[in-house]
């Protein structure tokens, strides 16, 4: 589980991948997920897949890209039981079709968790804030969106203590019956959800006295600017989404 | 006894945070861990409870590897309170937070009201009673985090950082619940940078330096050997320091308290 959040959490690296604009990433990574979630054939999934790989060997986050498809491993598995089996009750027994269906379902999920866990792997959340800024999107809800981003990997660390002071008062959290373990959630969540909020109520605070919001007008240090690789890869994703829909429409 | 045989421990990001690291605690003792952030106290005692497995090496409490048992189980032997209390109140009454591991344990209902009715006595929480654990201040709190743990009597009690947010009286009710644990015969062990709370108890001192224990030797011992002390990045207590520049020598020995100071000062002062 860890593993995932692991994967969302930007590494600072030098490379073509990190210094394109977010805006064109983000086109890429809508054109991905639009299209995995369009069609639904192992074929094309698995295009949609293979295609983020150069670009995540070009970033040099092989690794932590991995490291976030093996932490979703067990959701894999989850979707395919879960659709295999629906499908398996629903056409009344075992088809190839049924199969089919499942093994799509996966691999769509892992192109989405592979494609957002690229977009995020090379995006500073600065450079985040700066690229909704850029959509015209209010400054309050761009650093709330980015705090919530830089905040997920603490939560997580949090998450884990929480889970060691509750078993270190006999909370069996190793053992036991599914449904046991699932109410045993309980004492990690409520103290993880209130440590959020007594959270953002001193990083509000801590902003405040920092004069956050003393001025309507924010300049930026740094300002956002489209490259040639920029155009190239928006370029390529409007092609790339052309092609598949004209492939799969005749 | 809880046995740590040669533990080496790496976290997954690749810090080795212990590096060979032996220590015997038996029933009776108290040990103050001692070091500077990072020299990896806290992954030492997270070793006695088994959420830590060592990387290489073993841990044993009573005899028992903690590979072989769940962190559950050994947590009904070796009590583990941590440092952050907000990391485990969850309850809606302090008197429902303090009987959450009874109940984990499977304790009967009058056996529970017995004992949390005597832990929140002890702790001077029995006002709060039917109150919001998170309705209490950063003291309360913390007491109430060493309760629920004291509660459940285990044989091996584990605080990190127990003094943190405390003042003068409550610490010395700290002092007091230590003591008697003693008494009974169960082991104390604590983690901390309070000098004045280990120089009050005067226990064996462990000294933790990146991830390897560099002195374990008795408080009267541990607390005046400064050269040793600035190894670990820790300041002598006052005392020691003063007794240093008055006499002008390293032997220091026993001197941690006013009174062993004026042992020293007292024929000094005769002579004139």
């Amino acid at each position: 589980m860890m593993r995932i959040f692991e994967g969302l959490r930007f590494r600072r690296a030098e490379s073509p991948i990190h210094n394109l604009d977010p805006r064109s990433k983000a086109i890429f990574l809508v054109v991905l997920s639009s299209l995995s979630i369009l069609y639904s054939d192992p074929l094309t999934l698995t295009i949609l897949l293979i295609i983020q790989v150069p670009l995540v060997y070009m970033a040099k986050v092989i690794k932590f890209w991995l490291n976030s498809l093996r932490g979703s491993a067990f959701l894999m598995i989850f979707i395919f039981i879960v659709n295999f089996l629906t499908s398996y009750f629903y056409m009344g027994g075992f088809t190839m079709d049924g199969l089919l269906m499942s093994i799509s379902m996966t691999i769509r999920f892992i192109t989405l968790i592979g494609a957002f866990s690229l977009f995020f792997l090379t995006t500073t959340p600065e450079d985040l804030s700066l690229a909704l800024e850029k959509l015209k999107i209010p400054y309050d809800i761009c650093f709330a969106f980015t705090a919530a981003m830089r905040f997920v990997p603490d939560i997580a660390l949090e998450a884990q203590s929480i889970m060691d002071a509750q078993k270190s008062r006999g909370l069996e959290l190793e053992k036991g019956k599914f449904m046991d373990r699932i109410r045993n959630m309980l004492p990690i969540l409520v103290p993880l959800f209130i440590r959020s909020f007594q959270r953002s109520m001193e990083l509000a605070e801590a902003m405040e006295s920092r004069a956050y919001g003393a001025i309507r007008k924010r300049t930026s240090l740094y300002e956002l600017k489209m490259s040639r690789n920029d155009y190239v890869l928006i370029a390529f994703s409007i092609l790339f989404m052309l092609t598949v829909v004209f492939v799969k429409s005749f | 006894m809880i046995e740590v045989v040669d533990v080496y421990y790496s976290y997954p990001n690749g810090f080795t945070a212990l590096k060979g690291v032996s220590l015997t605690i038996d029933r009776g003792e108290c040990v103050a861990i001692m070091g500077e952030n990072g020299a990896g106290k806290t992954t030492l005692i997270k070793h006695f409870n088994g959420l830590l497995k060592p990387t290489k090496g073993v841990v044993l409490v009573d005899g028992d590897n903690t590979r072989d048992l769940s962190v559950a189980q050994l947590s009904r032997k070796v009590g583990l309170v941590f440092q952050n209390p907000d990391h485990q109140f969850f309850s809606e009454t302090v008197e429902d937070e303090v009987a959450f591991a009874l109940k984990n344990f499977g304790f009967q209902e009058d056996e529970i009201k017995r004992r949390v009715d005597q832990v929140l006595e002890r702790m001077g929480l029995k006002q709060y009673r039917q109150s919001s654990p998170f309705n209490l201040s950063g003291g309360e709190k913390k007491r109430l985090a060493i309760a629920s743990v004291i509660v459940f009597n285990p044989d091996y009690l584990i605080l990190d950082e127990p003094t943190i947010g405390q003042d003068y009286l409550q610490k010395c009710e700290i002092i007091n619940i230590i003591r008697s644990f003693l008494r009974e015969g169960k082991a104390v062990v604590i983690v901390t940078h309070d000098l004045e709370f280990v120089v009050d108890l005067k226990p064996r001192v462990v000294l933790m330096s990146q991830g390897k224990i560099i002195l374990d030797d008795y408080a009267d011992r541990a607390l005046t050997n400064l050269k040793i002390l600035d190894d670990a990045s820790l300041l002598p207590p006052q005392i020691t320091e003063l007794a240093y520049r008055i006499l002008n020598s390293p032997s220091l020995e026993g001197i941690l308290d006013e009174h062993d100071l004026m042992e020293i000062v007292k024929p000094l002062l005769k002579r004139g």
